[in-house]
């Protein structure tokens, strides 16, 4: 799973019908400070997300197929929660530091 | 799963058993401004896209799950046609600019 932002619906009136009634979002992939980190791509909703909001998406065929329960969905990235708050640990040491450190 | 914009049609008269009546298309991968992303790829259609219209690709094991037969050489499928991204307008690809996204109606 990664993280992402919310950009902007899609709308579409013709299509499969397993996204019949999904909404469909662009999704910009973000790093654990809000920054952008790469190519924007397609998500469908399933965490009542909007634009704007920061999001866990899961980019995973099969992994999708078994939380919508199915087993015929075209969906590759599907938005699974939407994130409150990322906290980042920077005093966490290294594994580098972890290995080099005597007696360890 | 991404935009793209499709340039062509593709026809194959010998093929895998499973792609019969399978449309193929040629579609060239965008970002939600219009610009394009990399190189053009086939897809199978299961819209009835036809050249111009902007539409949703899904790629992988899922472009294959998405046909009547799922056990198929597919490895992109255009799931649907889209009509709008935003509230911009609606991205026709002769219409809608490359670059700027407020250039297609002030959604960044």
């Amino acid at each position: 799973m990664i993280l992402g932002r919310v950009l902007e619906p899609v709308v579409s009136t013709i299509k499969h019908e397993e996204l019949f009634a999904r909404s469909v979002f662009v999704v910009e992939p973000i790093d654990a400070d809000g920054t952008a980190a790469g190519a924007t791509f397609l998500a469908v909703d399933h965490a009542q997300a909007g634009p704007g909001d920061q999001v866990l998406v899961l980019r995973e065929g099969s992994g999708i197929r078994q939380v919508l329960g199915q087993p015929k969905s075209p969906i590759r990235c599907l938005i699974v929660g939407v994130v409150d708050a990322v906290h980042v640990s920077h005093d966490t040491p290294s594994q580098a530091a972890v290995a080099a450190k005597p007696g360890a | 799963m991404f935009l793209g914009r499709v340039i062509g049609t593709v026809v194959a008269t010998q093929k895998v058993p499973g792609l019969d009546g399978v449309r193929m298309m040629l579609v060239q991968p965008i970002t939600e401004a219009g610009v394009d992303l990399g190189g053009a790829v086939v897809a199978a259609d299961t819209t009835q896209a036809g050249p111009g219209d902007v539409v949703h690709l899904t790629s992988s094991r899922e472009a294959a799950v998405s046909l009547p037969e799922p056990f198929v050489p597919v490895d992109h499928a255009i799931i649907a046609i889209v009509d709008a991204v935003g509230d911009g307008l609606p991205p026709l690809a002769s219409s809608w600019p490359a670059g700027d996204p407020a250039a297609r109606g002030g959604v960044s």
